[in-house]
This record gives C-alpha cells, structure tokens and sequence, in this order.
C-alpha cells in the first residue's frame, strides 16, 4: 500500500510543508526570492532557471528537507508532474527575444520537463520521469499512473504534483509517495490529493 | 510473480513529408528518398535551412521537391479552419490508424486516448505572442481532437521533451497492463516554427546541410515535422499482430540541454525496458537509435548501447529521413522499425559513412534483408530523460 509520507503546497501568499504554515509574503512577485534568502539555500543555479523551474525546485526543497533520501538508490525515485498550460509564461518570452536575438538559455526552458530536470540535478535523482498537461489538476491520473510505477517496482518512491505558473499566477503542491506508513502519513487517494490541492486554494 | 499481460499493436499510421500512411512512409525509406530539403521559409528564418517539412501554405510545390514524389500537402492554420495545423495532423494520423482498427471503439470507456507533443500549437505564438493561452494550450487541443473522433474518456497529454513519444507508448502499456484500460489510442505530433527553428538555431545545433548521424563528420540535426498513431490493445483477438514488450525511462541528473558523459543513465533505461519485457540483450536483433547527429547526443548513444552489451547489434538512426520529428520521433520511428519487422527489412542509416564515436556500432549502410524478432528503440530530451521500448514478435 502506498501512502502520502509529505505534501507541500506554495501558493501566492504563503507555504505549508505537512499541512502546516512555514512562511507567509505579502509580495507575491518575490515569494521565491524571500524563500530564498529565508532557508539560506546555497544554490546559485536557482538564479539561472525560469520561473516555473524556480517554483519546483522551492517545493521539492522544501518537501525533501529533513526526508532519508539514502533509503533510496537514485534510480528507484521517480518525479512526475503536472499543470495546465506547459511551459507557456517562458515561451512568450522566449518569442520576444526572438525579435530580437533569440536566447539560447531562455529556449531551454520552453519544455516543461526542464523543471523535472532540476529536482533531479539537485537531488540526483535518476528514476522515471513524466510531466503529463491537463486543464485541471488531475488526481486520478497522477494516482493510477504513480500506482502503476510503484506497484511494477519501476520505482520505490515518487515525488508527484501540480507546478503551474503563468504571468503572475502560480502555484505548487507537491506530494512524497512511498510505500511505508511514517508518522502522519496519508493513504494515497485521491480523496487526499484533492483535499490537500483545494487547501491550496483557500489558504491564507 | 504473475504474468504480465501482453500488449498487442492494432494498428499504426505515420503521417509524414513522405506519405500518409505507414506503408507509403516505408516504401520510400525502402527507396532511399528522403523528406530533408533546403529550405527557403522567410516566414520561419531569414537564411535557408535543411528541414523535413510539410508544402509551404497556398499549395505551391517547393523548388527542390523530392525525386520520386511530392511531398504531403498540410493546410497551415487559417482564419476559420476547424483544427490547427498541430490538431490536423493529429487527426489525419488517427484517421487512417483507427479506420485499420474497426474493432476499437473511441467511445468505449475501456478506450484511453494518449497525446504527446513537445509544442503543440506554440507555432500559433509565432503569429502572434499574446495568443491567449486556450488558444494554445495541449490539453484544449487533445479535447478538440478527442471530441472528433467520439472519446468518452479524458485524453492524457504526455509533454516531456524529444521522449514525449515514446514515454506515451510507456503510459499506454502501464495503464493497460494496470486493467484500467483495455486499449489504447497513442498519437504525438509538432509542427516546426519559427520558434524552435531559431530555439536550435541558437544551440548552434542545426547542421547547415544534411544531418549525418553518428558520421565523423556529423555537424547538427535537421528538424522535422510529423505524426505517428499507435493503437494498442490487450485482448487476445489481436495476438497475431507486433507486440510492445515493455519500456522504462530515467534521468541522468548532470545538465537540462546536455546528455550524460558516460551514457550510463540511457543505458539504465535500455536495461529497465529489457527487464521490463523479459528480454535479454542477446535477444536484441536491431536498434532504432535516436541518432540526432549533435556531436554529445551520438556520442553519448554510442556510450550507452556498447554499456548495455548491443555494440554488435545493427543499428539505423531515421533523422537523415525524416529529421527530428521532435514529440513524434518516438513513435515514427517505433511504427518505421514496425515496418521493418513485417517486412524484414532494415533501412539503411542515411548520411552515415565513417564512424564518428568511440564506441563504433555497427550501423546498417545498405538495405538489409533479415528476421527481426526483438527489436529496441532509444529516446533523449533535454530535461536529462531517456527512453527506450522493445517492440517484440
């Protein structure tokens, strides 16, 4: 049996690691960049990535602090993603350089994967990847196809969820599968998936 | 452990420069024509370049059109028409595919439609780049295309750089061999834009003329356009046709726009889809690379297939052909290798001449005629993810 062992969930105005608060902004151009600067992380590439690579990278830092993760070898980690609209705040901007003299390290980003990419670069990890695009969050796809992976032994763990930015709108919620029952650890359904997305979207 | 269920391919389409159906497509690759050509598109680059694309809007045949056929004519996206050039493509390929299918019904709710796509209609962007987002979004266009054809279910979009293809072929036997499903329809295209001309461009990773993969003197990748339908299937009415063993991805964790040194983590996924569908590499009787022709991506191909203990095994990359036909290059050359399968028949790697890596593989340089009972298929993206599937008798 598989169960949600961490969530977090950042949205514009705040974090939550495990359902609970652990930063709050009320400037929500530069949540990252205080996020940042607030749990010290000594990562200067974060500076080179785009935003939706940028929200990723903060979620996955924060849901993965403090978890074990030399209970696993990198390739039984799996990370697989979701949001609605692909990479499309970086791909305007790439088109405007176009205009002018195309970037090469904008275009890189215009895939949404790259940010699956990053988690895995910081965190070596090396299992399966996939970054799936649906109109809303879709519990019941990431659930059956992270069932499919963990039940196959494909993968051990999986880091899955919704990273979402477009203009000024953004928002993630990540959540750690594994098939161990921690302390306060969820079963994974989608009936938890979806309870913890809509906190997401009330929270303050 | 139980066994897991087998995976039957119904049907496939490719709709390419080269034709509209997979049988067209393989009689030309049998002939040596490609679908590579210069090039002259202001609206897409200033300079001419080396391209597999689709006729030019207005229907005027190019200068330079292929020996021994034009090439497939494409509405572009127009004021009024009902699809996108992305979403016509699409249902060309799925049209012909599920006419060969009539047993698999779209709106069976045992029936799963998966898309892949790496750009899906971003070309519209290069019309105007404050399209709306609806007006571009995949999920908008695969529901489009999902209500064509009747599909009760919701469509998955698959979008994971030049793996997209494969990785739906992946999805579709997971959720199969699960039971949730009991068919799959997996279709991918990209049309190629000014945007992702200019976005290689700027890698300085398109070749100025025909792209040579794994050649000593191999210089870039040229781009294509396409779409590729797979249709696959669990039960047992279908088990005289092609089977898709098995497959697996992983990621090399070391940089977004570069491959792996060592190839290690391709070889991984190589040994996972092996594993994956019970096979040993000895069992192995031909490899359709992903062979982009970029210095780092051959080498790093080469690295791996020799780690996985396939050097010997022959080789073809179809990018000479085709070119990077980018989300859908999984899947054409996965229905190519198919082909080959039916036929006995492996095209030869086209622009390959003398070895350009340090681990040589034996790549195919004339049409050969032999048995393929187990065949692999390999995939990288940017993003670090590989992919591989066996195609199997």
């Amino acid at each position: 049996m598989e169960y949600i062992t961490g969530t977090c969930v950042i949205n514009e105005r705040a974090v939550y690691k495990n359902g609970e608060k652990i930063f709050s902004s009320t400037d929500k151009k530069n949540l990252l960049s205080s996020l940042y600067q607030h749990f010290n992380w000594q990562y200067p590439r974060f500076f080179k990535m785009d935003n939706l690579s940028r929200l990723g990278f903060a979620a996955a830092e924060l849901l993965l602090a403090g978890w074990d993760a030399a209970a696993y070898q990198p390739h039984e980690i799996a990370v697989v993603l979701s949001n609605a609209n692909s990479s499309l705040d970086t791909d305007y901007k790439y088109t405007r350089t176009t205009k002018d003299i195309p970037s090469p390290s904008v275009f890189v980003y215009t895939l949404p994967n790259i940010v699956i990419g990053e988690i895995c670069i910081r965190h070596r990890f090396k299992g399966e990847n996939a970054f799936f695009l649906s109109t809303a969050f879709d519990a019941t796809l990431l659930m059956r196809y992270v069932s499919c992976l963990l039940e196959a032994g494909v993968a051990r763990t999986c880091i899955t969820g919704w990273v979402e930015w477009l203009g000024e709108s953004y928002k993630a919620v990540l959540f750690l599968i594994e098939r161990k029952e921690t302390a306060g650890a969820l079963p994974f359904t989608t009936e938890n998936m979806d309870r913890i997305f809509k906190t997401s979207m009330t929270c303050e | 452990m139980n066994r897991q269920k087998d995976i039957f391919i119904v049907a496939d389409n490719i709709v390419s420069p080269l034709g509209g159906t997979t049988a067209e497509n393989f009689s030309r690759l049998v002939a040596g024509i490609t679908g590579v050509r210069r090039q002259e598109r202001p609206e897409m680059a200033d300079q001419p370049f080396y391209a597999a694309l689709f006729e030019a809007p207005g229907g005027e045949p190019l200068a330079g059109t292929l020996t021994g056929g034009e090439p497939l004519a494409i509405a572009r996206d127009g004021a009024g028409a009902r699809f996108t050039t992305f979403e016509q493509l699409l249902v060309n390929s799925m049209s012909d595919a599920l006419h060969q299918a009539p047993g698999i019904h779209p709106d069976d709710d045992r029936t799963i439609l998966i898309v892949c796509s790496t750009k899906g209609n971003t070309h519209l962007l290069d019309i105007d780049d404050r399209m709306p987002a609806e007006h571009i979004s995949l999920p908008g266009s695969a529901a489009v295309v999902a209500r064509h054809f009747g599909f009760t279910q919701t469509p998955i979009v698959v979008s994971n750089a030049c793996i997209s293809g494969l990785l739906g072929m992946i999805t579709g036997v997971r959720l199969l061999r699960s039971g949730l499903f009991n068919n799959a329809v997996v279709t991918g295209a990209d049309v190629i834009t000014k945007f992702i001309l200019s976005g290689f461009g700027s890698f300085q990773a398109l070749s100025p003329g025909h792209c040579r993969p794994f050649d000593r003197d191999r210089d870039g990748i040229n781009l294509g356009e396409g779409a590729g339908t797979m249709i696959l299937s669990t039960r047992r009415e279908y088990r005289d046709g092609l089977q898709l063993r098995g497959g697996a991805v992983s990621n090399d964790a070391n940089h977004i726009s570069g491959p792996s040194r060592t190839g290690k983590e391709l070889g991984d996924a190589i040994d996972g889809a092996l594993r994956d569908a019970g096979c040993a590499a000895t069992d192995v009787s031909f490899i359709s690379a992903h062979g982009t022709a970029t210095a780092y991506n051959d080498e790093m191909e080469a690295k791996a297939i020799t780690l996985a203990g396939l050097n010997g095994v022959p080789v073809n990359s179809l990018k000479g052909y085709y070119g990077h036909t980018l989300g859908a290059a999984g899947l054409i050359e996965s229905i190519v290798t198919l082909a080959s399968m039916r036929e006995g028949l492996v095209i030869p790697s086209l622009g390959f001449e003398n070895n350009g890596v340090t681990t040589p593989l034996n790549m195919c340089r004339s049409l050969l005629r032999t048995s393929l009972d187990t065949c692999l298929k390999t995939a990288s993206g940017f993003g670090g993810c590989n992919a591989a599937v066996v195609l199997g008798k």
